[in-house]
């Protein structure tokens, strides 16, 4: 009978790394995972598997392989001891390898540990199945002092059994009709307490002026100070009064969050009749929730938003949790249009490469590795729609320039603070974030290089425009400049590639 | 009222030279520049009248000036915009579209009110100009 495998203070010997066969796998007592089978440095990655990378950082003691064959045993078959039921079971093929373990540059004791799943484990279709068999069991696992996942690896097989975004990116457009710039949108502010009637002043103002969207906050839900019912009621007299004043398409997201999904259903179905184009839900409603609005959002022509409320309590530190790069791909494939994601230059934490890396796997049909974006494995999206991302916390229209340059086009641009905030009011607080976009955009279609020359552009169409003067003068020198917490670790060679 | 549909409807009106870096920009890209006019403003009235086919072969910023001043001088009282579409997958859809043309005075739009059950209420976004048949309507 061995002793406990994870306290063995010398180096594993290959023995130990190596996986038992026949009759000796099964002998009661306990292995070493890597005993068991679950590491498998020859096991190449079936183009169905699904593939996952985790960063882990075993306790002092335990081998980074086994590290990581424990991992691979825990999200999949494994359990501390030998069982001889699994010999009832295609047992191979069920057991998840961990196939591939290298240091993480610059953070000694942290690996990278390489991990493929057979198709066969996984539900079709059900990001609750999907998370709760990579992340239901092995974070809380004493041999490791942490561990993240970081990204992974969906093939076509599998992400062919997910609608995806009901409306996606390029229909949104054509819905709104609204090309050749990221969209505009604010969250309605202060974040509580606005009764219905007063809350729809803001929403009027903010789309008259010229924004395209506004937003309910996460935690408007159903209060004490305003009922649901009321601030929809009042939300579309305001959508609808502000899009005969432009004679463009306006909305709203109104967030029907609930305690149940039968008031979910309930709200959703009021926004419809009332004849809003978009809904909001919170990624707290948890994922199967999540499913079920998307599903409705489809059958009912409804772009659907998703804010990801909750998320940095398990996706900030580097060295334990969930990536939110692995978020948006679930979130992907679930099935929402828009998910906040980072705004870079705003409030909220998110560096550039990590953002755009973000952004890449919302948004396109193909992503490649890319490393210095965090981006692990190639991941063909086979068909399924775009996510617009969703850039809200702190931005200005003094930053354009750079939220362009950053974020891109196919992307919601949202100034709460930064419109409802203006100093000459709402209204001209939308102004001026909507001429500050289109100069900026129309500079950069003729070639100019808005990074540097972002800042003259912008005082160039004030001249023009006393909203947006009054803006850059308030706001001109805000930044927040803290270190990121969350940032790629990569070695930008061929041989980490 | 102006009706500020389009990439660039709060600037001030484009001048040619600009209107032509515009389109040097998408033919740059590789999409196909096409004109289109309406005097129906309604936001949701996808179908412009197309002022002759998407040039699909057409390279270069001059010649689709000339067509965009050949659809000015037909229809000085029309809105009138120019599209840019993107052919590649995943995409097959517009990429810039911007008014360049719209008629001397436009009145806009009302909102219309049908109260229906408990407070709710069904709106309606009704053009003035639509009032009158096509083609007498600015």
């Amino acid at each position: 009978m061995n002793a406990s495998p994870m306290r063995d203070r010398a180096v594993a010997s290959d023995e130990q790394k190596r996986a038992k066969t026949g009759a000796a796998r099964y002998r009661p007592g306990v292995l070493k995972y890597a005993q068991m089978g679950y590491w498998s440095p020859d096991y190449s990655p079936a183009p169905t598997d699904v593939l996952a990378l985790f960063r882990i950082t075993p306790q002092d003691g335990v081998e980074p392989e086994e590290a990581a064959a424990a991992v691979a045993g825990e999200s999949s078959t494994a359990t501390w001891t030998v069982v001889w039921t699994d010999r009832l079971t295609a047992c191979d093929r069920y057991r998840a390898k961990a196939y591939r373990v290298d240091p993480v540059p610059g953070a000694p004791g942290q690996y990278f540990a390489y991990v493929a799943y057979d198709l066969d484990l996984f539900e079709p279709g059900s990001i609750a199945n999907l998370s709760a068999s990579v992340i239901g069991n092995v974070f809380g696992f004493k041999p490791l002092k942490a561990l993240r996942l970081e990204d992974m690896r969906f093939p076509p097989a599998y992400v062919k059994t997910f609608a995806g975004p009901p409306t996606g990116i390029v229909v949104e457009r054509e819905r709104l009709d609204k090309f050749g710039r990221p969209l505009l949108g604010a969250t309605v502010k202060p974040k509580l307490g606005l009764s219905g009637k007063n809350y729809g002043r803001v929403v009027y103002e903010a789309l008259k002026g010229g924004l395209d969207f506004t937003k309910d906050d996460e935690n408007i839900n159903s209060q004490p100070f305003m009922h649901w019912r009321d601030r929809f009621l009042y939300c579309m007299e305001a959508v609808n009064r502000a899009q005969a004043a432009t004679g463009e398409v306006k909305g709203t997201y109104l967030n029907v969050t609930a305690g149940t999904m039968e008031d979910m259903y309930e709200r959703a179905e009021f926004a419809r009749e009332l004849g809003s184009v978009v809904v909001m839900i919170d990624l707290v409603i948890g994922y199967t929730a999540i499913q079920s609005m998307s599903r409705w959002a489809r059958r009912n022509d409804m772009i659907l938003h998703l804010h990801r409320a909750g998320h940095s309590t398990y996706t900030r530190q580097k060295n334990h949790g969930v990536s939110f790069r692995v978020i948006s791909k679930w979130m992907r494939l679930a099935g929402v249009d828009h998910i906040h994601a980072g705004t870079v230059v705003g409030k909220l934490e998110g560096d550039p490469n990590s953002v755009q890396g973000f952004y890449n796997v919302l948004r396109e049909g193909h992503n490649p590795v890319d490393l210095q974006r965090g981006i692990f494995f190639e991941q063909e999206w086979a068909g399924l729609n775009g996510v617009m991302p969703v850039a809200s916390g702190g931005i200005h229209a003094g930053q354009m320039h750079q939220l362009l340059h950053y974020l891109g086009e196919d992307v919601v641009l949202q100034f709460g603070g930064g419109t409802i905030g203006h100093p000459m009011g709402i209204a001209a607080g939308a102004i001026a974030n909507r001429v500050a976009l289109e100069a900026m955009v129309l500079a950069r279609n003729e070639g100019r290089d808005i990074w540097n020359e972002g800042p003259q552009i912008l005082a160039a169409a004030a001249k023009d425009c006393a909203p947006l003067k009054a803006a850059l003068d308030v706001w001109g020198e805000i930044t927040f400049n803290y270190a990121s917490t969350d940032t790629p670790d990569f070695v930008p060679t061929p041989a980490v590639a | 009222m102006k009706v500020t549909q389009g990439t660039f409807s709060f600037l001030p009106e484009l001048t040619d030279r600009q209107i032509a870096a515009q389109v040097e920009y998408c033919l740059g890209k590789g999409w196909a520049v096409s004109i289109e006019y309406t005097d129906d403003p309604h936001p949701r009235n996808t179908y412009w009248e197309m002022f002759g086919m998407p040039m699909f072969d057409i390279r270069d910023a001059a010649g689709v000036m000339t067509e965009v001043n050949a659809c000015r001088k037909t229809f000085p009282n029309h809105y009138i915009k120019i599209n840019a579409f993107d052919s590649s997958r995943g995409r097959e859809s517009l990429r810039l579209s911007f008014i360049i043309g719209r008629p001397a005075a436009e009145p806009g739009f009302s909102l219309v009110r049908e109260e229906g059950p408990g407070r709710s209420v069904r709106y309606t976004t009704r053009a003035y100009a639509t009032d009158r048949p096509e083609g007498e309507r600015y």
